[in-house]
């Protein structure tokens, strides 16, 4: 029997394995999850010749080192990341969104993602992996799914039990735009503000604090004043929720969010800009700028046609 | 019933039942909830019910919020079988590093740290909810002297089987997250199970729960 495996050199910083994410359990308190930029998820499988929901390895600012055992495979990266190929004595410089085979005993070093928060790494093949609740993403904070709900570690490896042996290379002309400015739509507590407040919220400029992983984005700016109340009955969240505390920064939900709050919600984030969103850095700045429902779900249309068209030409 | 339906941002639907929040009216959500989990409409991806709202989140490649309020709007509620109530006693530990915010409710209730503890523990808690983080409870109603705001700026990390209050409830998290709860205890009993995928909730909406005091030798030696 073959055995076909990664060996852990460097864990990297939050290195998961994710797919599509889980459905129908917040009323348990289990969020998404799920790979947060999906863009560069699908487009990660789709140049390693895998189905959709395929899971890949989701790393955040500096990626694994994984050297490689086993029979030759394909492997993609995407996202805006620098990253080398090792080939015995030849280290090569990688390119994202271009599938190159890995051999036996080769090095992938994941240096980092340029002046962007997550990257992806799918291979031609199946990781083996545990499914819970219908998912293999990992979600650190329950300690659910993949890998025993827990991020990489050194030394570890990654077994892979399937692996597909078409080795054609693919290819696809794409670079990451960046964007400072958001799409927002009114939250349910948009009117908790104050006049000034919620000019402050449509117009200023708020910088993307430290305190921001896979569950939310903290922001800093001008505190947005409150007239109403700084507590809400709890109630349930959504990705993409813009909450806002008593200290007046506002907290964006990310995919493996809590499922209930109890902060005011002054907004929520278009489905369309989600992906753009996750990939802000801290200390980069964000803008909001309010959009009705109708241009919300046109602007997701044409993101998923984008995407799908980006798809299509791999 | 519900009062009005409107949306959360373009991927969700949010079904208010008022702002009173009361055991007849969780029921109603809870119903409703468990009339739509039934029907498995095309696109939903999650229900999350609370105290008095409902929230429907969708695929917005599969239907969007017009088309699902339609069906919103004409669904019949199943009226379910009552819902059945399971007890639970639950240890906790309110030695000083567990009870972290404890000061800080003395001067917020204006009340005495021991008084706090006393009208907390003779109290029958009713759950209606779970959720933020995987399997917490949310339990009420705490006496009405009991009820204070959240903190200012949440904590980044509460510690796992921290016991929170805020407002007329009291909750449990259930492992390590962010959370803005004023905590008074800890416990050592495991409250989400993750293997076991059909019932990882030890305490479901419903359910009633009610608090023992424990020492700190009881509570390091809990699992032994």
């Amino acid at each position: 029997m073959n055995k076909n495996y990664f060996e852990i050199l460097r864990a990297g910083i939050n290195s998961t394995f994710q797919d599509l994410g889980r459905n129908n359990l917040y009323h348990i308190g289990i969020p998404f999850s799920g790979a947060m930029d999906n863009r560069n998820y699908l487009l990660a499988n789709k140049l390693t010749g895998n189905d959709n929901n395929n899971p890949v390895i989701e790393f955040a600012y500096q990626g694994p080192h994984l050297k490689y055992h086993g029979k030759a495979i394909n492997a993609a990266i995407t996202g805006d990341v620098s990253f080398k190929i090792k080939k015995g004595n030849n280290l090569i410089d990688g390119e994202c969104y271009q599938s190159f085979i890995l051999e036996n005993n080769d090095e992938l070093d994941i240096i980092s993602t340029n002046k962007s928060v997550y990257g992806y790494l799918a291979i031609s093949g199946q990781f083996d992996l545990k499914l819970q609740w219908s998912s293999y993403s990992t979600n650190i904070k329950a300690k659910i799914g993949s890998n025993n709900g827990e991020k990489l570690s050194v030394n570890q490896k990654i077994n892979i039990k399937e692996i597909n042996q078409n080795l054609v290379s693919k290819k696809l002309n794409y670079i990451n735009t960046k964007i400072e400015n958001i799409r927002v739509m009114k939250g349910t507590n948009f009117d908790y503000f104050s006049e000034e407040g919620k000019k402050l919220f449509f117009g200023n400029e708020f910088k993307v604090s430290k305190l921001s992983d896979r569950m939310g984005m903290r922001l800093e700016g001008k505190k947005i004043e409150n007239i109403v109340d700084t507590n809400i009955r709890s109630e349930g969240l959504i990705k993409g929720v813009i909450q806002v505390p008593a200290d007046g920064n506002p907290i964006i939900m990310l995919s493996d969010h809590g499922t209930i709050g109890g902060y005011p919600k002054i907004g929520v984030v278009i489905s369309a800009d989600y992906d753009k969103l996750v990939q802000l850095t801290p200390g980069s700045t964000i803008k909001f700028q309010e959009v009705d429902l109708n241009s919300a779900e046109t602007l997701f249309k044409l993101y998923d046609l984008e995407t799908q068209n980006l798809i299509s030409q791999i | 019933m519900i009062k009005n339906i409107s949306n959360l941002g373009d991927a969700a639907l949010y079904c208010d039942f008022g702002t009173e929040i009361n055991k007849e009216i969780n029921t109603q959500v809870i119903r409703f909830f468990k009339t739509i989990q039934k029907k498995n409409i095309a696109g939903v991806n999650n229900l999350i019910p609370s105290y008095n709202k409902l929230i429907i989140s969708f695929d917005l490649k599969k239907i969007n919020f017009n088309k699902l309020k339609k069906i919103i709007d004409n669904i019949e509620i199943i009226k379910s079988d009552t819902i059945q109530n399971k007890k639970f006693e639950i240890p906790i530990c309110c030695e000083k590093e567990f009870s972290l915010d404890i000061k800080r409710l003395e001067e917020k209730l204006k009340m005495k740290e021991e008084n706090i503890y006393e009208s907390f523990f003779k109290k029958e808690f009713f759950c209606y909810m779970t959720g933020f983080i995987a399997g917490m409870p949310f339990l009420g109603d705490l006496d009405e002297n009991l009820r204070a705001k959240r903190l200012d700026t949440p904590r980044v990390k509460v510690p796992k089987g921290s016991i929170g209050l805020t407002e007329q409830f009291a909750n449990i998290y259930t492992f390590e997250s962010p959370g803005g709860w004023n905590i008074i205890g800890n416990t050592p009993l495991n409250i989400f199970d993750s293997s076991k995928e059909n019932e990882p909730n030890l305490i479901n909406p419903g359910d009633l729960v009610t608090f023992k005091r424990i020492t700190k030798e009881n509570y390091q030696n809990y699992h032994e």
